[in-house]
């Protein structure tokens, strides 16, 4: 079954529309709904999204920025959205089409339970109605990786609206300070994803995967509520966390699981809303940010110069830093939809509306779901803030970092050290290698347990906290060896023995008696010396709080 | 043997008068002596056979699978079947070659019936004639009936115009499964009815044409024309036949979401003799000038046999079905333009030598691979599609179509159990007459008494009513609520016995004249000798 659809297409020149670069995984480009519909939709809520200009420019115009977003995010499921293929990236070409998803004549869709599950989650997650009763569309387009030349989305009644995300900035002159802003969610539709194209130049071919193919998606459309590319790529990740915490979808956009895609205009504040661009195939959050940033400079230095704005569809070059138009011609494609005729009414049913006496697994109880949400992130941070007594922020890059956050509960568990401490050693110390040495959370040489461990030792006195940097080195090292062990070989612990230590004191206030002078007539800055001096002597094993109570004992 | 109803082989099968290898082998002799009708494109001996022979192997054990074990079966050649090709009557699909069963087809060979063939049609079952695949047209096995040629003798005597010449069409689209069946080349046959196209040929060919209500049986494995309004169709020798295929082919299917979740009960048909709790209603509105009146005077007539029995006759309106052809138009075309994207050349089917570019590649495939007539709906549909004609045309068709089911309700809400209405205009018309009035101008015809039974989405069946004085056959129709199909194949089954409808009188046409048909060439040049 496979193998014949593994066929050339044409020449690779026509394909230039879509293509998004070499090296790439060659997604294709989804279109989406008419341009000028989303236009009057921008109109329609210009009070609600006039934000500050980026940057005031020459004579004085203040330009503001309007941001959508349209997010799709593969959901995570075994099977496809509507035929029994499974479900996996990176499995060999053509390897899991079914005669569905081939779109052989005479075949039909049949819904996957579990992607309709995805979505109400998703939709409670994010605040979202849930419609009773929703509906499936086709969407018509030829693109040689849709080989039904539809594809079935939910435009007319989609499964979940008018919701809200809520995502923090950061504010302030330092940007220290972190304020919640709210970005609505117009709708969230179930519909399926498109195969891939593999454009090759050289022989002016194309090749054509139909794994992908009718896997489910979320599209998951936002109001223009946003302004810059940073809230951008803040949202994205709030909904990333969201998607990964609820499970509905691996959301890693390295993979493709989910793709942005940005409408961006700007205006004077009190005018009408600007022509919009779309920038499509944004494939990172960094990216996602620098495109918008730099799309919305663009237009505003567009219109300076007396320029106009096009409503077209552009792509980031990210080599380039900049978008450029994608002379693609589905941008003003009228996409004749039509109801779906294969799908009766997506109907759901929460506790009240159940009928009576029906099989559970024959109905979509939205009640149900609901309980058995997880926590989703903001709790999560919430919580963490109330147990751990942390900052805000704090709590926002312990979930932000993938990982982290079960990092920093493992240590927890196995710790009798503060939170506040693991919070600093885990932020601070861990992160910053991490960074220094670009690992993710999971490659860390150093294990929980055996941070935990460190922090132990520090935590009973038992080294100093100059000591556990030392022994936190020799851990990255990797050279497996617990905390304790390097402690001991290195013999790191502090000095427990007060009478050695006083011995050592006397020693040093003998050897500096000018200091000790000084220390007496009220030079605040004595008394740290002699302590440095101390510890010195020590080779650092010594508590300084310790030191300072026998220097001042003894010099009384 | 072969004239017998299916029940009737069945019994005969059963008790041994005849082995399931031998009425195999009698149809395909039948089929290759009635080539000339072009009824089959394909036609699978070896799988036949080999089924046969397996279904005999049963009989011999006792163990037959029930009354289809050992059947000849034909199916219309838009039904998928596992490694038979499947060609829908279109270059589009010439070669292609399913790698699963229609759900239909399953259920019929999972009960031992024997795939005879894949029947003719017109492309993608678009058309009312069997006259526009690509596969050349279906004749009507009437054509040649003694019935036929007698009276034709009487009304021209001094005219010796050869019946290739003028030979009838079969109606359609499921034309070649109704001509299979008529021709006695298998005792049940497969069609789909999206506007009519099992009820007309079946009335055209002197058959039972029974179109069910929508979602009782699965279209998994059909390929589409207007998916919400599509239903598989059967065509039988009597109402008895029809109710057995019906309750091998009725249920629940996983693969299509647009079949009822109840379980079926088995169809079989009460014999009636009392009708006189019955109510039969009349639509005045299917009272149109253009109908003949020979079809209207059996009409009348089986209005009054009705109402001799016992049963209240009554006046009833359906007023919207004047909109039903333009609104069918909106929805077909639309639908069709949807369905027929999928064919570009890409997966499967034909693929034109051009590629300069993927664009070029799918404009050529599909102008060489679709008939005008496809490309005509594809076109329309795609114009009734369009953002800015969606509202105008989509959306009031959608309203007309509710407002034509309604009809049906409150006809049906009235107390009235079935309706009574012609199935076509006249009898079979002459190819050469037929062809002078477009496909699309045809159909719109054609299907009037018929179309608005998809739009509500009830069931309906033509019954043989009777000979016209041509010696031609004429079907009327029989409409009930939806679900009701039990009760309307009841009603028919009365209706049936009442008339003692006679067979095609065919057989001695091919028993006459046993020289080769290999071709349609040979066909004519024979049919002149006759």
């Amino acid at each position: 079954m496979a193998a014949p659809i593994l066929r050339w297409v044409g020449p690779g020149k026509r394909w230039a529309l879509a293509w998004v670069d070499s090296s790439s995984s060659h997604r294709r480009v989804s279109p989406n709904g008419s341009a000028s519909h989303r236009m009057r939709e921008q109109r329609s809520v210009a009070q609600q999204s006039l934000h500050t200009a980026p940057k005031p420019r020459k004579g004085g115009h203040k330009w503001a920025a309007v941001v959508g977003l349209e997010v799709h995010a593969q959901i995570s499921s075994n099977s496809k959205l509507f035929s029994g293929s499974q479900v996996s990236f990176a499995a060999p070409p053509n390897s899991l089409v079914s005669f569905f998803d081939a779109s052989l004549p005479g075949t039909l869709p049949v819904l996957n339970r579990r992607c309709v599950e995805a979505a109400v989650m998703t939709g409670l997650a994010l605040n979202c109605h849930i419609n009773k009763k929703s509906l499936f569309d086709r969407k018509h387009y030829f693109y040689a990786d849709l080989p039904a030349g539809y594809q079935i989305t939910q435009q007319r009644l989609p499964i979940a609206v008018r919701g809200s995300l809520t995502y923090g900035v950061f504010v302030g002159n330092k940007r220290s300070h972190m304020a919640t802003k709210t970005v609505r969610i117009k709708q969230i539709q179930l519909e399926q994803d498109s195969g891939k194209s593999l454009h090759d130049d050289l022989r002016s071919q194309t090749l054509i995967d139909l794994n992908r193919a009718g896997v489910g998606l979320l599209e998951m459309v936002l109001e223009p509520d946003l302004s810059c590319g940073e809230e951008a790529a803040t949202v994205v990740r709030e909904l990333q966390l969201i998607l990964q915490a609820l499970g509905t979808s691996k959301a890693n956009m390295a993979e493709g699981q989910l793709r942005v895609d940005a409408n961006i205009s700007v205006h004077q504040p009190g005018e009408p809303l600007g022509i919009r661009t779309e920038v499509k195939n944004l494939n990172s959050i960094r990216f996602l940010a620098r495109a918008i940033d730099h799309e919305i400079q663009r237009q505003i230095s567009e219109l300076e110069s007396g320029g106009v704005i096009l409503n077209e569809t552009r792509s980031f070059d990210h080599r380039l830093g900049c978008t450029v138009p994608m002379r693609d011609k589905e941008g003003k494609q009228d996409y004749r939809f039509m109801p779906e005729p294969n799908l009766p009414p997506l109907v759901l049913y929460d506790t009240a509306s159940l009928p009576v006496g029906v099989e559970p697994q024959q109905v979509i109880n939205i009640d149900q779901i609901r309980d058995t949400l997880p926590e989703l992130p903001r709790v999560t941070r919430e919580r963490l803030v109330r147990e751990y007594g942390m900052l805000p922020e704090h709590s926002f890059t312990l979930l932000n970092e993938v990982g982290l956050l079960q990092f920093f509960q493992s240590v927890m568990k196995e710790t009798r050290a503060e939170p506040k401490k693991v919070t600093s050693w885990v932020l601070n110390v861990l992160l910053g290698y991490l960074k220094q040495h670009n690992l993710a959370v999971n490659e860390s040489p150093i294990t929980p347990s055996a941070l935990a461990g460190l922090l132990d030792l520090l935590d009973s006195k038992a080294i100093s906290s100059s000591a556990a940097k030392e022994v936190f080195e020799e851990l990255w090292k990797g050279k497996a060896k617990t905390a304790a062990q390097i402690v001991s070989e290195k013999q790191l612990e502090l000095m427990q023995d007060q009478e050695a230590l006083e011995h050592l004191c006397q020693a040093t206030m003998e050897g500096h008696p000018q200091v000790v002078t000084d220390m007496k007539t009220g030079n605040p800055k004595a008394i740290n010396k002699l302590i440095g001096l101390v510890r010195k002597a020590t080779l650092n094993r010594a508590d300084p709080a310790v030191i300072k109570n026998i220097l001042e004992r003894l010099s009384a | 043997m072969l004239g017998r109803t299916l029940r009737e082989v069945s019994v005969a099968l059963k008790q041994g008068q005849i082995t399931p290898t031998e009425l195999c082998r009698k149809c395909l002799s039948v089929i290759q002596k009635t080539k000339f009708l072009n009824a089959y494109i394909t036609v699978s001996y070896e799988v036949a056979l080999k089924q046969a022979e397996e279904s005999e192997k049963r009989y011999k054990k006792g163990q037959s699978l029930g009354e289809l074990d050992g059947i000849p079966v034909a199916v219309k050649d838009n039904f998928s079947t596992a490694g038979i090709e499947t060609t829908c009557a279109s270059n589009m699909l010439k070669g292609y070659i399913p790698p699963f069963n229609a759900t239909v087809v399953q259920k019929l060979l999972d009960q031992g019936a024997v795939l005879m063939g894949k029947t003719n049609l017109d492309e993608f079952a678009m058309g009312s004639g069997s006259t526009d695949g690509a596969f050349g047209p279906v004749k009507n096995p009437w054509s040649y009936s003694k019935q036929y040629r007698e009276q034709r003798r009487l009304r021209s005597p001094g005219e010796r115009r050869g019946a290739d010449e003028d030979w009838l069409i079969a109606g359609g689209s499921s034309g070649g499964s109704a001509a299979a069946v008529a021709a006695a080349t298998c005792f049940a046959a497969l069609g789909s009815d999206t506007g009519g196209s099992t009820r007309n040929p079946a009335a055209h060919c002197g058959l039972v044409g029974f179109k069910p209500s929508y979602g009782l049986v699965s279209r998994y494995g059909l390929i589409p024309l207007v998916n919400s309004m599509d239903v598989p169709g059967i065509l039988t020798r009597c109402v008895d036949d029809a109710a057995a295929v019906l309750g091998v082919l009725a249920g629940h299917d996983p693969k299509d979401s647009t079949t009822v979740q109840d379980p079926v009960k088995p169809f079989v048909l009460p014999s009636l003799t009392d009708v006189s709790k019955l109510c039969v209603g009349i639509p005045k509105e299917y009272l149109v000038p253009e109908l003949s009146s020979e079809v209207r005077s059996l009409w009348s007539k089986a209005a009054g046999l009705f109402e001799s029995a016992g049963a209240k006759v009554i006046d009833v309106s359906l007023p919207h079905t004047s909109y039903s052809i333009v609104c069918y138009h909106v929805l077909c075309t639309s639908e069709v333009a949807s369905n027929m994207a999928r064919f570009d050349g890409l997966e499967y089917g034909h693929r034109c030598d051009i590629n300069e570019s993927t664009e070029a590649m799918y404009a050529a495939t599909r102008r060489e691979g679709f008939n005008d007539v496809v490309r005509g709906r594809i076109l329309s549909g795609n114009f009734f599609l369009l953002k800015e004609n969606y509202e105008n045309y989509f959306i009031k068709a959608q309203k007309v179509r509710r407002l034509i089911a309604n009809d049906f309700v409150n006809v049906f809400n009235s107390g009235v159990d079935v309706v009574l209405t012609p199935t076509t205009l006249s009898e079979a018309v002459p190819f050469l007459e037929f062809i002078k009035e477009d496909n699309r101008t045809r159909s719109a015809q054609d299907d009037i008494f018929t179309q608005a039974a998809n739009m509500a989405g009830v069931p309906a069946v033509s019954v043989p009513a009777g000979l016209s004085p041509q010696g031609l056959p004429i079907g009327l129709q029989f409409i009930a609520p939806a679900f009701g199909d039990q009760k309307l194949l009841t009603v028919a089954k009365w209706f049936e016995k009442q008339i003692q409808f006679p067979v095609t009188q065919l057989q001695e046409l091919t028993e006459d004249c046993p020289s080769g048909f290999e071709n349609d060439n040979s066909a004519s040049v024979f049919l002149k000798q006759c």
